[in-house]
């Protein structure tokens, strides 16, 4: 393994696994946040335990996440020192105000896990929102500094030296709105519905239990909409990809010619020596359509583009394939849910809406590492798209593979015990 | 001294404060490290209690804490991109071990209070809690003997055409860094030791850590003569600055005042007086090496001014200081309020 594949392979690790605790930590506080509210206003003292039970239950998960936070702040030094010379003075400002959202979140973080019985009710709810308000901030922030890498605006280069840079204008790139947005409804939509594939999987063992049927109402009336709403946002990530970075559509869906009227492709396998996709079923004009909502608009394709600017097709395409369906089938579970409770009926009674829940525990985490995938691994040669290739960016040390084991195996032990840990806690309430 | 201020531009108002928050972490998160010290050095009949107690004082607000440290990396970025680069190339391998540290410590620390364990189970976690906490301090102060002893700076030099041992590992793995680290650690382990007996509920417990933090003041004071006495050989460039200018012997009177204070105060069981004393003194201590380097970050190659970032880089990083502090510094006060006193719903 060369020292840049280790290099980019222990990147990719650290943010994988780092991803999908910052999605719990901007989504799990809102969800206590609406049981703790619940009981305000019910009265019911079910909520309240559900609240106290779902803070207790993610501490861990928090703690992880500001460990595997702070391995990346200093990562993007350690592996791209060039990458953090050049783009530190352009994307040091939305980095150091989300080191103040961090900070806001760990503070009333510890005031709301440990403050039950230190504080009046109605202050430890406003150190709840104040939780949840600074995560997606965080998430805001670190987000606008990936937008700026695929879309980087706020640099004049001459000569391929950089003589001007404008941080505000970095921050407001043409990608940094779309994604913010993708990546905060990610968030509610993988966490509401994995915990409401939790409880609904405890509720097909023992229907009765009105603990789990509230937890369920409370994580659906997070996570349905937004998983509703997520294939609109992907619509508008993927037509700010078509303008923007058009080898990364044709990579995401295996466009390997220039063509009018281009057909969207559902599934297949990418074969670059053949230069076509195989196996896809194609929906005629319809990628056109998409792109540019225009069924004779001109996509193009991979062929416009010198082959050394091609990113990896497979996991770029399949990552996108991958996507689309997981949250095709979330949002379609979900609207069966809202459809099921505008019929004033419990989805908590529906068995099979529950089975169906269950299923999807999981798809919204996977989707998320696999829509990581088609952002960085598509952006590839370039770290900062069009300015600096990954390659230039790497650092000088060599044996990049030790760290990059080291982490690997840190990582999975971590990830496996988090797992025992949580699933103990889950049955521990069945 | 008008020669000093003289100097003293944005670059060096930003530097300061990167000092500054570093200066927190060590105040906060040194502490909850000391913490771990005196989890495994937890000895004698109360040694159950000690261990709750440490664990209690921390778990509110290390994940706060340690956010200062991420500050001080991103504020570094921001305004001096190549020191940052500097560091991250050449102090690759502490760094990354500082990393593996933070990881393990972190996440032993919520493993061992989570669910329901067996005694032994706890015991394990409190073990890599522990030894965590002992082995990232020592490679924090590695890191700032490397980087002060000059050593960072001709390792980079060395980049291209050195040997690996040269360029990533001469520079801080020596007797000045290693000594340099171990003081690191005294100082974390005295701070704990303080802030605990002044958090100590019962008198017995009180004294247990009054006891400990009497015997870290004495390491201290070794290890702080070991590592100057390492320095005038292997880093003399700091060792002129910590004691050959006329400010350094003011700074180092007041440290000494500040230690002494400390000692006697702990001796008197005036424990209040004795944290504010031990803070001052370690805050002094950072601040001395700070100077010490002045105008340089990684002497003797970049200075403050030659490795800042674009002016309006560090005009919008001001902008963003003084808004975040404005929300940072009341929320802190909030927190640390709420913890300091016995848990009783109003
Ligand atoms: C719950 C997770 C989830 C779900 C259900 C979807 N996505 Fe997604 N997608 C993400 C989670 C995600 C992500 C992980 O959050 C990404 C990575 C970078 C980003 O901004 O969001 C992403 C990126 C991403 C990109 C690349 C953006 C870029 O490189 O700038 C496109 C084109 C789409 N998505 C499109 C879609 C479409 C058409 C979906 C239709 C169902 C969809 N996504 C569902
Ligand atoms: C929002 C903040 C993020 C930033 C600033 C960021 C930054 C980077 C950088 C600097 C690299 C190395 C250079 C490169 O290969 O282009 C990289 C690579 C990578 N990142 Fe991200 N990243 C972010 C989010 C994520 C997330 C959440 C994931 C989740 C899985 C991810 C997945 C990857 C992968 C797979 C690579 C390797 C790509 C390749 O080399 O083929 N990134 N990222
Ligand atoms: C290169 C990219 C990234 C870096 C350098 C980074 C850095 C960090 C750091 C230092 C922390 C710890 C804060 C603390 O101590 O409380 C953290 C936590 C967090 N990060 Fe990231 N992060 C990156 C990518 C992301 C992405 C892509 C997201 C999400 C959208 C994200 C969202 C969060 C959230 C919400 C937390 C709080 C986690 C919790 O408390 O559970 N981060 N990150």
């Amino acid at each position: 393994m060369s020292d840049l594949l280790a290099a980019r392979t222990q990147m990719a690790v650290s943010l994988g696994f780092h991803i999908i605790f910052a999605e719990i930590g901007i989504a799990m506080p809102l969800l206590m946040v609406l049981a703790e509210w619940r009981w305000r206003r019910t009265g019911d003292a079910e909520y309240l335990t559900l609240a106290k039970r779902w803070a207790k239950g993610s501490a861990i998960l928090f703690a992880v996440g500001a460990v595997s936070g702070t391995v990346l702040s200093f990562e993007l030094g350690l592996l791209w020192p060039k990458f953090m010379q050049f783009a530190g003075p352009i994307i040091g400002l939305p980095f150091s105000l989300e080191g103040f959202a961090f900070f806001t979140e760990a503070i009333f973080l510890g005031v709301y896990l440990y403050g039950w019985d230190r504080i009046s009710a109605r202050a430890h709810l406003v150190a709840g929102v104040i939780v949840a308000a600074s995560g997606a901030a965080s998430a805001v922030f670190v987000v606008m500094v990936n937008a700026w890498m695929n879309t980087p605006t706020g640099v004049t280069l001459v000569g391929g030296v950089v003589t001007q840079i404008d941080p505000i204008a970095g921050m407001l790139n043409p990608s940094t709105l779309q994604q913010v947005v993708h990546m905060l409804i990610a968030s509610y939509a993988a966490t509401g519905l994995c915990v409401a594939g939790l409880h609904a999987f405890m509720l097909l063992k023992k229907s009765s239990y009105q603990f789990h049927r509230r937890a369920l109402a409370i994580a659906l009336t997070l996570g349905a909409p937004a998983a509703i709403l997520q294939p609109l946002s992907g619509d508008l990530s993927a037509r700010t990809v078509a303008q923007w970075q058009p080898v990364k559509l044709a990579a995401l869906e295996g466009q390997f010619e220039t063509e009018r009227g281009a057909p969207l492709r559902i599934g297949g396998w990418p074969d670059v020596a053949a230069h076509r996709t195989r196996f896809a079923l194609e929906i005629p004009y319809g990628l056109s359509l998409a792109a540019f909502h225009d069924p004779n608009a001109v996509v193009k394709g991979l062929d416009a583009f010198d082959r050394d600017l091609w990113p990896p097709l497979l996991p770029v395409h399949v990552g996108f394939q991958l996507m689309v369906a997981l949250g095709t089938v979330m949002a379609l579970v979900s609207l069966w849910a809202a459809v099921v409770a505008l019929r004033k009926r419990s989805p908590s009674d529906s068995r099979w809406l529950l089975r169906a829940l269950a299923i999807v525990t999981p798809f919204g985490f996977i989707a998320t590492e696999a829509g990581w995938t088609v952002t960085e691994v598509g952006r590839q040669p370039w770290v900062v798209q069009g300015i600096l290739r990954t390659a230039d960016a790497v650092t000088p040390m060599p044996g990049l593979i030790v760290p990059m084991t080291l982490f690997t195996l840190l990582y999975l032990a971590l990830g496996a015990i988090v797992i025992v840990l949580i699933s103990a806690m889950v049955r521990e309430t069945a | 001294m008008s020669a000093f201020f003289a100097t003293i531009g944005l670059p060096e108002v930003l530097a300061g404060v990167i000092v500054l928050a570093l200066n927190a972490y060590v105040l906060m998160g040194g502490a909850d490290y000391g913490g771990g010290v005196w989890d495994l050095l937890a000895s004698g009949p109360r040694r159950d209690a000690q261990r709750e107690l440490i664990a209690t004082s921390i778990a509110p607000i290390w994940e706060a804490n340690h956010v200062w440290l991420i500050v001080v990396v991103v504020m570094t970025f921001t305004a001096f991109p190549s020191v940052y680069a500097t560091l991250a190339t050449v102090l690759h391998i502490p760094l990354t071990l500082l990393l593996v540290g933070i990881v393990l410590r972190g996440s032993a620390f919520v493993i061992r209070s989570y669910g329901k364990h067996s005694t032994a189970a706890r015991r394990r976690w409190g073990l890599a809690f522990a030894i965590a906490s002992i082995v990232s301090p020592v490679l924090l102060g590695m890191t700032i003997g490397a980087l002060a002893s000059g050593g960072v700076a001709a390792a980079s030099a060395r980049t291209a055409n050195g040997s690996f041992v040269s360029v990533y590992v001469e520079s801080w793995l020596n007797v000045f860094t290693v000594s340099v680290g171990l003081f690191a650690l005294a100082l974390f382990a005295f701070l704990a030791a303080v802030y605990l007996a002044v958090a100590a509920q019962e008198a017995s417990l009180r004294d247990d850590f009054r006891r400990r933090a009497l015997a870290a003041a004495v390491v201290v004071f070794v290890l702080a003569a070991i590592a100057l006495l390492s320095a005038r050989s292997e880093a003399p460039q700091i060792a002129h600055g910590v004691m050959g200018t006329s400010w350094a012997i003011v700074l180092h009177l007041c440290t000494a005042v500040a230690a002494i204070v400390a000692l006697v105060a702990l001796w008197r069981r005036q424990f209040r007086t004795a944290r504010v004393a031990a803070a001052a003194q370690v805050s002094l201590i950072l601040w001395g090496w700070a100077f010490a380097q002045y105008p340089f970050v990684v002497p003797p190659t970049l200075t403050i001014d030659g490795a800042a970032a674009p002016r309006i880089t560090l005009d919008l990083l001001s902008i963003g200081l003084v808004i975040g502090a404005a929300i940072l510094l009341p929320s802190l006060r909030y927190l640390f309020r709420i913890f300091a006193r016995p848990a009783s719903l109003p």
